[in-house]
């Protein structure tokens, strides 16, 4: 019978399919980067046990009724043997209806409970005097964080210390924008929440164990969307005190690099940017200010070496079609020795 | 009835044009359409204009996944793929989806309800012109030149336009203004087909035909009008703003005078939820007449059945900021649209079993309207699931703007609409041209579309759970999204070919199809009591009707549904 | 077969209402979600300028213009009354009553924008109370524009002699389309007037 031969052909399909997605996942381990189900953090760990009752739940549903619909198509299907009669006509059941009514209420209830307890959970999580305070600014297409007790603006790299439920030091990210709406979303660590100008949201965060957790602007916001990534390095608290003395101590710069400053200084870099021991108070772009201690350049764009660095600085477009830093148009000498300057700024 | 009848419809168009003694010449042809007031007319003309967008939309969607098939990928810049994202959603929100939803309706209200034409034969053209009107306008951007303040080219805001991006100040030139003034226009049109529709339906009944006892269809149709009304109107305002701000230096979402950007996500999600349910539930009255028919039984619950789209017609205009739950509303505000969006799935849920219910004891008929129409069943459940999921705010707060939701949406749109919009062409063409299309063709075109959207958008969840945002032109390998992304690609290449056999059944069913007659389906409502194509003027006498099935009436004299009503 | 030409009135049973009555309420509801929406960022906005005049420092209670508008509400029920009872030189009367006092509705708004934009400095761009306050008076005027060419019209067609007795329902459908006018500015003055000041 034609049915049966396709419904095999199908369940072959979608045997393949879900095998397939199912090797995809598990071959590639770094796809767990960025996995909400592997949660680091306080915030993205109750959301994790929370959407395993909703999808626990919604599977159910979907076995039940996805078995109903294939039952009634094969089930009463019409045979070829058939009389041609009509079936017998039944308009409704007002008991059928109340059963299917209520029992979805009932279903429906348990879930809004669910959502609201961790509603609360985490948007009315009291916040600890140990907590960290950070300022979050989003611009197209980086992100610009600030720690005012500290003293410290840096760019694109969020470090924060990890907690521990001894020392409870959760990080609290005042979220604002210097232009249009953005969002900031490093799944392991939190749900998203949104950067929106002239208005004031927070999200907070609390690694357990320290590491590298990656994620990116989650709200189109312009041309350079895909590349406003986000990097968060969770330090023990001793690492994150090291971590905060080098960015606030005074630059060290490496000897005879007094041409490549002279460059900086005198070029329009900075018209955008903020560089320590330098005139350099621009805040259209991001901090300059121990440039080298970063792991990437341009919001993740490419990596962090002196060679990408020259080769940004010569034409950033190239590796950030439409970014708003123009090609500096210096000429060879000037950029040498700009970079060996700016490859001392640790 | 009179069998030599040649009306005056889509049959005649296929005349050789030369030919001029007694028939007509393409101009001719191209006239009558062109200024005809003729609901059929027009709701042909409405269902054309929608697919040809559809496959323009289409080409766009394939362009962005060829994009996105491979990491770091260098095919479409960072500019294009902006672009065709915008330019995707909106035309298939209102160039496709609206425009068929109101040809449908178009066609079929004043058949199902024994009446003429629409009350208003004349705004209905005028609508669908409008209609026209702004597409042309969305599209003319593609050849925008420059302007005073920048070129042209197509608007690269996102369908939702969100502020201040559409600002002058961030969307410099006229990109912004097409989608602006496009969409405005074509909201235009469509409040003028929902003024239509709605006074036809309440004014214009057969005798016998109270409002309980109208198709499934007709009432749909009445209930998506209403919401039209009260619908369209915040997107309209919201852009009138938009634009005043941008060209008169107003200060609606200009944050740096302190106005507000959440501001314009209200209007244009007050509109939008609503939006969503108004293109769905023509979906629902598609599958409400469509599986009665091929299972052989009235349909399951009618009384509940209105009940229930009525509730969810007001419920989905207190629903909206279920798009916004990550914009930093306070635990309450989040809470009640938790609340009240899992409310709406309740009475969704209700119209999902009465089909099913439908369906259970009959004779079910397996012809490629009824195939659409199960897989409908089958991805609404799961769009409907996936939707009572993101309702659940704080998992939103990690899916929202991921590819989660955009396969959760796309279940809705092709999965469930674009399914039962199938259907209803494969039901209703014998109705529309006297023809059949081809059996054969059309189960080439469920399969291969059923198994292409499945491995596209099944997959999708999963780059979703994966933490890939959506509306990115690019990402990097170590994200670990890439071969989930090649087979979401490569099952595009497969809807394709599905799409391909549907337009050569098309094609090929124009002039070759089998002659269908009046009522090939053996259904019951009243169009199938007139001849394929239908005259001029419908019905030659106004029928008068004692239920819900007057053809069932005629058919079964001894067993009349009136009986039993 | 009878392929008589079905007239569409007899296609009304004596229970259906209207078809021009349900299609204007239509539109007045699609109208009012606008408007809605307008009345809705005026609120939202009310006190959140960061400069510029105020509506306490800058608006003048209207009384005089909202009178004539109200008033013409009556006066096109009087018009009405005189056509339905073939009273054609009174319902030209008063037709041209309710045009000449929507007609200095219009002029007001326009001396008090005058005064607002050249004496007080308020322009839809000063602030954010410019901006709402232009654009949903701006909006209503705009509709009772409409609402007064579509008046003119109808004058001028009753001047040629074109407009009957029979006439009356349709003119009272564009009556409802005038009341509508006239119940936005009820509520556009305690918005704005009102409460915003």
């Amino acid at each position: 019978m034609k049915l049966t031969a396709h419904k095999r052909l199908i369940v072959w399909a979608f045997a393949f399919l879900f095998g397939s997605l199912g090797m995809a996942v598990a071959a590639n381990d770094l796809s767990l980067q960025t996995s909400i189900f592997s949660p680091e953090s306080a915030p993205a760990d109750s959301i994790k046990h929370l959407s395993f009752l909703v999808l626990g739940i919604s599977g159910v549903i979907f076995a039940v009724v996805t078995g109903m619909i294939l039952y009634a198509t094969v089930r009463f299907r019409q045979r070829p043997d058939d009389d041609g009669k009509e079936p017998p006509q039944v308009y409704g059941s007002n008991p059928v209806e109340a059963a299917w009514t209520i029992v979805p209420i009932l279903i429906v209830v348990v879930l809004a409970l669910s959502a609201t307890r961790v509603i609360q959970e985490i948007q009315n999580a009291p916040k600890p005097e140990s907590a960290l305070d950070v300022v979050v600014t989003g611009h197209q297409w980086w992100w610009e964080f600030s720690y005012p007790k500290l003293g410290i603006v840096t760019a694109n790299e969020l470090h924060v210390p990890v907690s521990s439920p001894q020392k409870r030091l959760p990080t609290f990210l005042q979220l604002r924008s210097a232009d249009v709406a953005h969002s900031f979303w490093v799944p392991r660590l939190s749900g998203k929440t949104d950067v929106i100008p002239n208005r004031h949201n927070q999200v907070w965060i609390e690694p357990q164990r320290a590491g590298l957790f990656v994620g990116q602007c989650a709200e189109y916001c312009g041309t350079q969307h895909a590349k406003m990534l986000l990097r968060v390095y969770a330090h023990t608290p001793e690492d994150f005190e090291r971590w905060a003395s080098e960015q606030k101590a005074v630059q060290a710069e490496g000897p005879q690099v007094a041409a490549g400053r002279m460059v900086f200084q005198r070029t329009a870099c900075i018209n955008c940017h903020t560089l320590d021991n330098t005139i350099a108070d621009g805040r259209f772009g991001p901090s300059l200010s121990h440039l080298m201690s970063r792991e990437t350049l341009g919001a993740g764009a490419l990596s962090n070496s002196p060679a990408n660095l020259r080769a940004w600085i010569n034409n950033p477009s190239q590796f950030k079609p439409g970014v708003r830093m123009p090609a500096m148009n210096l000429s060879d000498s000037d950029l040498d020795q700009l970079v060996a300057y700016l490859a001392t700024l640790k | 009835m009179n069998t030599s009848y040649t009306p005056s419809s889509i049959a005649g168009v296929l005349d050789t044009p030369t030919r001029k003694e007694g028939g007509k010449t393409i101009f001719e042809h191209l006239h009558e359409w062109a200024t005809t007031v003729d609901h059929k007319k027009l709701g042909i003309m409405y269902i054309v204009y929608g697919l040809i967008f559809f496959l323009v939309g289409g080409v766009e969607a394939s362009l962005m996944r060829l994009q996105l098939a491979r990491p770091d990928n260098h095919f479409i810049g960072p500019q294009l793929f902006n672009q065709l994202f915008t330019m995707h959603g909106t035309t298939m929100v209102f160039l496709v989806g609206m425009p068929i939803i109101f040809g449908f309706a178009n066609y079929l209200v004043p058949l199902m309800i024994g009446a003429r034409d629409l009350a208003f034969p004349r705004l209905n053209s005028f609508g669908f012109w409008l209609s026209v009107m702004g597409g042309l306008i969305l599209y003319f951007s593609i050849i925008g030149g420059m302007g005073m303040t920048g070129a042209g080219s197509m608007p690269d805001v996102g369908w939702f336009a969100y502020a201040p991006l559409t600002g002058k100040a961030f969307s410099r030139g006229n990109s912004t203004d097409y989608w602006t003034i496009g969409v405005l226009v074509g909201g235009f049109g469509s409040i003028a087909t929902a003024i239509n529709i709605l006074t036809t339906i309440v004014c214009l009944r057969c005798e016998g035909m109270t409002l309980m006892k109208m198709p499934l269809f007709v009432w749909l149709s009445l209930v998506v009008s209403g919401m039209v009304l009260l619908a369209i109107g915040p997107l309209t305002a919201a852009q009138i703003m938009l634009l005043l701000d941008r060209y008169l230096g107003a200060h609606f979402f200009d944050t740096q005078a302190g106005g507000s950007a959440v501001l314009w996500q209200h209007f244009f999600w007050i509109f939008g939820h609503p939006e969503v349910y108004i293109l769905i539930i023509p979906g629902f009255a598609i599958a409400s007449e469509i599986i009665p028919v091929f299972s052989r039984k009235a349909i399951f619950g009618y009384p509940v059945m209105v009940g229930a789209t009525v509730a969810i017609a007001f419920v989905s205009f207190g629903v909206w900021a279920h798009h916004m739950f990550t914009v930093g509303m306070t635990s309450i505000g989040n809470t009640f649209f938790v609340i009240s969006t899992m409310l709406v799935g309740v009475p969704t849920g209700i119209k999902l079993f009465n089909w099913i219910a439908t369906m259970w004891g009959g004779k079910i008929r397996l012809a490629t309207p009824m195939l659409f129409c199960i897989a409908f069943l089958f991805q609404f459940l799961i769009a409907g699931l996936t939707g009572i999921m993101l309702a659940v705010a704080p998992f939103d707060w990690q899916l929202s703007d991921s590819y989660f939701v955009v396969a959760h949406f796309h279940f809705v749109l092709v999965g469930s609409l674009l399914f039962t919009i199938f259907a209803g062409i494969y039901y209703w063409f014998p109705k529309v041209t006297g023809r059949m299309l081809s059996e054969k063709l059309g189960k080439w075109h469920f399969w291969l579309f059923f198994i292409g959207f499945h491995v596209t958008f099944d997959t999708m969840h999963v780059p979703g759970l994966l933490g890939m945002p959506r509306r990115i032109y690019t990402y990097e390998a170590s994200r670990g999204w890439g071969t989930l992304n090649l087979i979401c690609t490569l099952g595009v290449a497969i809807q394709a070919v599905g799409i391909l056999c549907f337009v050569a059944n098309i094609l090929w069913s124009l002039r070759s199809g089998k002659r269908a007659g009046r009522d090939p389906w053996d259904a019951w409502t009243l169009e199938w009591g007139t001849t394929s194509p239908p005259p001029e003027f419908n019905f030659s006498k106004s029928p008068v009707v004692k239920s819900r099935r007057p053809l069932w009436d005629i058919k079964h004299p001894s067993d009349p549904d009136w009986k039993y009503e | 077969m009878s392929t008589a030409t079905i007239a569409l009135t007899s296609e009304q049973s004596a229970s259906n209402p209207n078809r021009g009555r349900v299609g204007m309420f239509s539109l007045i509801a699609a109208e009012s979600a606008i408007f809605t929406i307008f009345v809705v960022a005026y609120l939202f906005y009310l006190g959140q300028s960061l400069s510029g005049p105020t509506p306490q420092q800058v608006l003048r209670l209207p009384i005089l213009n909202s009178v004539c508008l109200i008033s013409s509400s009556l006066t096109i029920m009087f018009a009405l009354r005189a056509l339905g009872n073939g009273a054609r030189g009174a319902f030209l009367l008063w037709w041209a009553a309710t045009i000449a006092l929507g007609g200095y509705f219009l002029i007001g708004t326009g001396i008090e924008w005058k005064r607002l934009i050249y004496s007080e400095g308020l322009t839809i761009q000063t602030n954010l109370f410019g901006t709402t306050f232009y654009s949903l008076v701006g909006l209503h005027a705009f509709h009772v524009l409409v609402g007064l060419v579509m008046l003119l019209i109808v004058l001028l067609l009753a001047l040629a002699g074109a407009v009957k007795k029979e006439h009356t329902a349709r003119a009272e459908i564009l009556s409802l389309y005038w009341h509508f006018v006239d119940a936005i500015w009820i509520v556009v003055f305690t918005v704005v007037y009102v409460i915003g000041r």
